[in-house]
C-alpha cells in the first residue's frame, strides 16, 4: 500500500509537471520550438540543446515542452466534448425513458459497430487533418460509450427514495435532474474520463503520426516521431524522446485513473 | 441455438444499414467536393464544365436520399465503384490488400491469446508474489506504450542494432515477427489483466470452497472449477481486441511498410479517393460486426445461461 502511494504521488507529480510545462511553455523552453537552423541539424545533446536537435535543427527539448501544450489542450477539449455529449444524451435517455431512450440507445449501438480508431481515421480523412477536426473525430467516436454509462447510472438513481421524495414534494423535473441526479452521475463520470485520458492521447498521437492528426510544424509528440522515422538508422535518439513523453504521460494518467477507481471501488464495498 | 444465431443475424442487418448512413453523412459533410477530388486524380483540369460533367457522372446532383439509395443498392451487390486513382474496381483492390492485413491481425490475435492466457492465469495463482508483480508492471508499461513507438523501438533494437530482423516488407515469417508483436502489445496487456481478474474472482467462488472441502486435489480444483469458468468471459473480449487490432493495423502497417489494407486506406485518404475510403470503412465494420457475432455465438455455446435466458424473450 505504501509502495502504491509512492507510485501514485510520482504519477501525480509527472502529470503536474506536464500540465505546468504546457501552461508555462514560453517561459521554460530555451528555444523557439519552430526555429529552423539547418546548420545545426541532428546535433547531439549538449549544453545549448539539452536533447539535441531534429532534422531541421529545431531544439527537441523546446518542442517536447510545447508538445505538452498541444497534447494537454487537445485531450482536455476532447474530454469536455465527450462529457457534454455523454451527459446530455445519456441523461435524456435515462430520465425520459420510453421511445426517446430506445432511439438514443439504438444510435449508440450504431456507433458501437465501428472500431473507434478506424472511424476516427475515416472522419479525419474526410474532414481534413488539424487539431479541431481531430478533437471532433475522437469525441464523436467516444461519446456513445459515455452516453450508455450515464444512462445506466441515471436509471440506478432515478427510483431512489430521495428522488421520489423530491418528486412527491412537487420539485420540477429540471431541478431534480440538475440538483439530485447530475452531481452523483458527474462524479462517477469524471473518474471514467480520467481512466480514458491515456487512451485518447494514444489516439491523438496515432492519428498525428499518420499525418492525419495535428499537422506539422506544430510540435506534437506523434508528429515528432513521424518526422524522426527516417533518421532511425542514423540518430535513433531523435525518435526516443517524443515517444518517452507520450509513454510517461499516458502511464501517469492511467495510474491516477486506476488508483481513483480502486478507491471508489473499496468505498462502494464498504457501503453495502 | 439455430434460432439464437438467426436472431442475431437479423439484428445485424439494420445496424449495418445505419452504419452505412453514418458513413454517407460523414462524407457529405466533408469540406472537399468529391467531384473536385475525382478530377484531380483523373488529371483533368478542373474547369467549370469538367466539374459539372463530373458532378453529373458521379451522381452528385441527385437528391441526397437518391444518392444514398443508389450507393447502398450497389454496395449490397458488392459493387463499390471504381477507384479515382487507377479506375480499377475498389472491391478488387481491397480484396487484394486484405489477406496481408488479416494475416497480420490473425497472428497478433494468436500472440495475444497464447501469451495472455498463461501469464494471466499464473499471475492470478501467484498473486502478490514476485512473478505477479513483474507481470503487472510489464502490463502497466504495455498499455501506456504507443504502438507506433513500440514498433520503432523494436526496429531500433532488432534491425538497426542487432540486425536480426528485416525492418520492413512482407514475405517470410521473420518479416511478420515485429509488426505482429507491435500490434499485439496493447491487446495482450489488456487481456492479461482480464484473465487475472477473472481467475481471481472465480477463486473466491463458493464452488471452489466446496470443492476444496470435498478434499479434491488442488490441481482438479484449479483446473475444473476455476479455469474453466474464468476463461469463458475472456472469450467475449476477443471481439473488442479485434477492433483494437484493426485500428492498430493501420498504424503498424505504415511503420513496417506492410502491404495491407490499412496502408492502402491511409494512402487513399491522402489522395481523397472517396470510393476506396467508403469501401474500406464498410469492410472494417462488417469484419468487426461479424467477428463479434461469432464471439457471441461461441459465448452462448459455452455458457448455456445466455442461450436460454435470451431465447425465451
Amino acid at each position: 500500500m505504501v509502495r502504491n502511494r509512492k507510485i501514485f504521488v510520482l504519477a501525480l507529480a509527472i502529470v503536474m509537471a506536464i500540465v505546468s510545462a504546457a501552461v508555462f511553455a514560453p517561459l521554460i523552453s530555451p528555444h523557439d520550438p519552430n526555429e529552423v537552423n539547418l546548420e545545426m541539424k541532428l546535433s547531439p545533446p549538449g549544453f545549448d540543446h539539452l536533447l539535441g536537435t531534429d532534422h531541421l535543427g529545431r531544439d527537441i527539448f523546446s518542442r517536447l515542452i510545447y508538445g505538452a501544450r498541444v497534447s494537454v489542450a487537445t485531450v482536455a477539449a476532447i474530454i469536455l466534448l465527450v462529457l457534454a455529449f455523454g451527459l446530455g444524451i445519456g441523461m435524456l435517455a435515462g430520465y425520459a425513458g420510453g421511445i426517446v431512450d430506445a432511439a438514443l440507445m439504438r444510435l449508440c449501438d450504431v456507433f458501437f459497430t465501428f472500431p473507434t480508431f478506424v472511424l476516427a481515421l475515416f472522419m479525419v480523412g474526410i474532414l481534413g487533418a488539424g487539431m479541431g477536426n481531430v478533437i471532433i473525430a475522437i469525441a464523436l467516436t467516444h461519446w456513445a460509450w459515455y452516453a450508455r454509462i450515464v444512462r445506466g447510472l441515471v436509471l440506478t438513481f432515478k427510483y431512489r427514495d430521495y428522488i421520489l421524495a423530491a418528486r412527491a414534494a412537487g420539485t420540477g423535473r429540471i431541478k431534480i435532474v440538475v440538483r439530485h441526479i447530475l452531481p452523483p452521475v458527474f462524479s462517477q463520470l469524471v473518474i471514467l474520463a480520467t481512466m480514458d485520458i491515456g487512451h485518447m492521447m494514444l489516439h491523438v498521437s496515432g492519428l498525428s503520426f499518420l499525418g492525419l492528426g495535428i499537422t506539422p510544424p506544430t510540435p506534437e509528440w506523434g508528429v515528432m516521431i513521424s518526422d524522426a522515422r527516417e533518421y532511425i538508422w542514423t540518430q535513433p535518439s531523435v525518435i526516443l524522446w517524443p515517444g518517452m513523453m507520450i509513454f510517461l504521460t499516458v502511464m501517469s494518467f492511467n495510474l491516477i485513473g486506476d488508483v481513483v477507481r480502486d478507491r471508489l471501488d473499496s468505498k462502494g464495498k464498504g457501503d453495502t | 441455438m439455430v434460432s439464437f444465431i438467426l436472431r442475431r443475424l437479423l439484428m445485424m442487418v439494420p445496424l449495418l444499414f445505419a452504419a452505412s448512413i453514418i458513413v454517407f453523412i460523414i462524407i457529405r459533410i466533408g469540406p472537399t467536393d468529391p467531384a473536385l477530388a475525382y478530377l484531380r486524380l483523373s488529371q483533368i483540369p478542373p474547369t467549370d464544365e469538367a466539374l459539372a460533367a463530373a458532378r453529373d457522372f458521379l451522381g452528385l446532383n441527385k437528391p441526397m436520399v437518391t444518392q444514398y439509395l443508389e450507393w447502398i443498392g450497389r454496395a449490397v451487390r458488392l459493387d463499390f465503384g471504381l477507384s479515382y486513382v487507377n479506375g480499377r474496381p475498389v472491391l478488387d483492390e481491397i480484396l487484394y490488400y486484405l489477406p496481408a492485413t488479416l494475416s497480420l491481425a490473425g497472428v497478433s490475435l494468436l500472440i495475444t491469446v497464447t501469451v495472455s492466457l498463461p501469464l494471466g492465469v499464473l499471475s492470478a495463482l501467484y498473486k502478490d508474489r514476485a512473478f505477479d508483480q513483474a507481470v503487472r508492471a510489464i502490463v502497466f508499461f504495455g498499455v501506456s506504450m504507443p504502438n507506433f513507438w513500440f514498433g520503432f523501438l523494436l526496429v531500433a533494437i532488432f534491425s538497426v542494432t542487432l540486425g536480426w530482423l528485416p525492418p520492413m516488407g512482407r514475405g517470410t515469417l521473420a518479416h511478420l515477427i515485429m509488426p505482429a508483436s507491435a500490434l499485439a502489445l496493447m491487446s495482450t496487456c489488456i487481456n492479461i489483466r482480464l484473465v487475472r481478474a477473472s481467475v481471481l474472482e472465480n477463486m473466491n467462488n463458493r464452488s471452489v470452497l466446496y470443492a476444496r472441502a470435498r478434499g479434491l486435489k488442488e490441481k482438479t480444483v484449479i483446473g475444473i472449477h476455476v479455469l474453466k469458468n474464468s476463461l469463458i468471459p475472456v472469450v467475449t473480449v476477443i471481439g473488442m481486441h479485434l477492433g483494437e487490432l484493426l485500428g492498430g493495423a493501420v498504424v503498424v502497417e505504415s511503420i513496417f511498410s506492410w502491404p495491407g489494407v490499412g496502408r492502402f486506406a491511409v494512402s487513399s485518404i491522402y489522395n481523397r479517393d472517396y470510393p476506396v475510403m467508403q469501401c474500406f470503412i464498410l469492410f472494417m465494420v462488417i469484419i468487426f460486426v461479424l467477428v463479434n457475432l461469432l464471439v457471441d455465438i461461441c459465448y452462448a455455446w459455452l455458457d448455456p445461461r445466455i442461450r436460454f435466458s435470451r431465447s425465451d424473450k
